[in-house]
């Protein structure tokens, strides 16, 4: 029965999809607010297929694109400074984990004023989020640093300098990948929340809110699969990323 | 405090040159006095095997003598030189900590020679040739976590020998090993000191170990550390399993247990 384990993951869609079928079939629920699979299915195929939902879709990409490139670009840089100094890092981590305790969704009249209403705050908002998540994971990441490890490049004559980019560097890598997913994750819904409300005219955040508002249930459904495909798909993108670059990590 | 005369128990050494003079070397950790006023001597090509009790300062001898940790007071000569005009090797005894992961073993090996600048063809040429040198067998472009734990350890040594060090330091190497595998390194690094005759240091918590490998096993006090006793093993090598039989092994260590225990006793 082993060779079938590759298939187990397929269970819980297929049970989740039977499920809503029946509840939809013996109308537990209002036909009106739960849809069935297929219109709900049919509604995402031809929303992605030239509909405006595939717009929405790639407009929602390229915000949470942006704002993770430039959280990345920001965090990544200043984790290591952060993190080679542990007296430095212990000088700032309350300042960082203030904020990133706070929601980032409390930012947004901040950012409102500073930016106005359009893209460069939704993006400004969640590279915010997102810069704090990876700067932690990255400067933990070197501040963890195996110290034995440390220790053999020092033993064996590297400088400072070779120590950080040698060793240091590597060794943080998987916690940066750590960052870099939850930082993905959390840009995701800070930029789906802003799509749907402050001035928005497109993006899945704005097309998930303007179905409701339209009583479209099928084509909202479909907005909602899309959004949580695409968390999936970023989040898998950097496990395959990581997979093939941070070979070791884990092991 | 007890200060055994610095020979064999029967017979008289051969006066022997030093390698590395250690004088006056003291360090504390929280105010426990671990060494105060230290002097020993290394002699040249020899294997020293330092023993003791637990926490008496084994590993943190030789990681003053390696510079890792800084000492109190006190100087430490290699013929003469400071520490950073010498090369030297170390290994650890976590040797999945000390190799780096994200390098193939091979490069791992020549990692040394890279921050030394070495160019690349010529890493390449020595590691080779210590790899013939070792009759090294196993596949060194794998990376160190699909190593077993000997093979790893192995990687650590070499790793440590690329340099041709001056001096080799290990501390506790194949403690963290199971016995097939540390039986199997032992003839390993015997071998490795019978190839290149490197003034060698081991530390070991295992007294079989420390004798059968050693020309010299240095038996340390409960700390503030003091010579208990340096013996003098003379054995012919390569020693076998058989050498683990003969009489005067079992004298040796039979020594070294004694004196081992009367230390403990004081604690």
């Amino acid at each position: 029965m082993k060779r079938f384990d590759p298939l187990l993951p397929i269970i819980g869609v297929v049970g989740l999809i039977v499920i809503w079928s029946f509840a939809v079939w013996g109308q537990v629920v209002d036909p009106v607010l739960l849809p069935s699979p297929t219109k709900t299915f049919w509604a995402l195929w031809k929303g992605m297929n030239g509909g405006a939902l595939g717009f929405d879709f790639l407009k929602t990409v390229q915000r949470t694109a942006i704002s993770i490139l430039i959280a990345a670009a920001i965090a990544l840089p200043l984790g290591i400074v952060l993190g080679s100094s542990e007296r430095l890092y212990r000088s700032v981590e309350f300042v960082i984990d203030f904020f990133r305790s706070t929601p980032a969704s409390a930012m947004f009249p901040l950012f409102l004023v500073l930016f106005g209403v359009g893209d460069k705050t939704k993006i400004s908002v969640a590279a915010f989020g997102a810069m704090l998540v990876i700067l932690f994971n990255v400067a933990y990441g070197v501040m963890n640093a195996r110290k034995t490890r440390l220790l053999a490049a020092k033993v064996m004559g590297a400088s400072r300098l070779r120590v950080l980019t040698d060793v240091m560097l590597l060794e943080s890598l998987p916690q940066t990948f750590i960052g870099l997913r939850n930082g993905v994750s959390l840009a995701l819904v800070i930029i789906v929340v802003a799509e749907m409300f402050i001035g928005s005219t497109d993006g899945l955040g704005h097309r998930v809110f303007e179905a409701q508002q339209l009583f479209e249930m099928p084509d909202m459904y479909a907005a909602i699969f899309a959004a949580g495909a695409l968390g999936y798909g970023f989040n898998l993108l950097f496990l395959l990323v990581e997979r093939r670059f941070v070979h070791w990590s884990g092991k | 405090m007890l200060e055994t005369p610095a020979g064999p128990p029967g017979g008289t050494p051969a006066p022997e040159r030093a390698h590395v003079t250690i004088r006056g070397l003291s360090k504390r950790f929280n105010n426990v006095v671990i060494y105060d006023k230290f002097d020993f001597d290394i002699p040249r090509g020899t294997l020293i095997s330092v023993f003791g009790p637990n926490g008496c300062g084994k590993s943190t001898l030789i990681n003053m003598i390696a510079g890792l940790i800084p000492v109190d007071e006190g100087e430490i000569l290699f013929d003469g030189k400071k520490l950073s005009e010498i090369k030297f090797g170390y290994v650890f005894q976590n040797y999945r900590e000390a190799l780096f992961p994200w390098l193939r073993a091979i490069d791992n090996i020549e990692y040394p020679l890279k921050v030394m600048q070495v160019p690349n063809v010529e890493r390449r040429a020595r590691s080779e040739k210590l790899i013939a040198n070792l009759g090294v067998k196993i596949d060194l472009k794998r990376y160190p976590y699909e190593m077993s734990g000997g093979q790893q350890q192995l990687v650590s040594i070499m790793r440590a020998l690329i340099v041709e060090p001056e001096i080799l330091f290990l501390d506790e190497p194949f403690s963290a090993l199971d016995y097939e595998m540390t039986l199997f390194m032992r003839e390993q690094l015997q071998r490795v000191f019978q190839e290149t005759g490197t003034t060698t240091v081991l530390v070991s918590h295992d007294l079989e170990e420390a004798v059968y490998l050693a020309d010299r096993v240095l038996l340390l006090s409960r700390h503030p550390a003091l010579v208990a006793d340096y013996v003098r093993y003379d054995d012919a090598r390569p020693r076998t399993d058989a050498t683990l039989s003969e009489p005067e092994f079992i004298r040796v260590k039979a020594h070294c247990l004694d004196v081992f225990q009367r230390e403990v006793r004081k604690g």
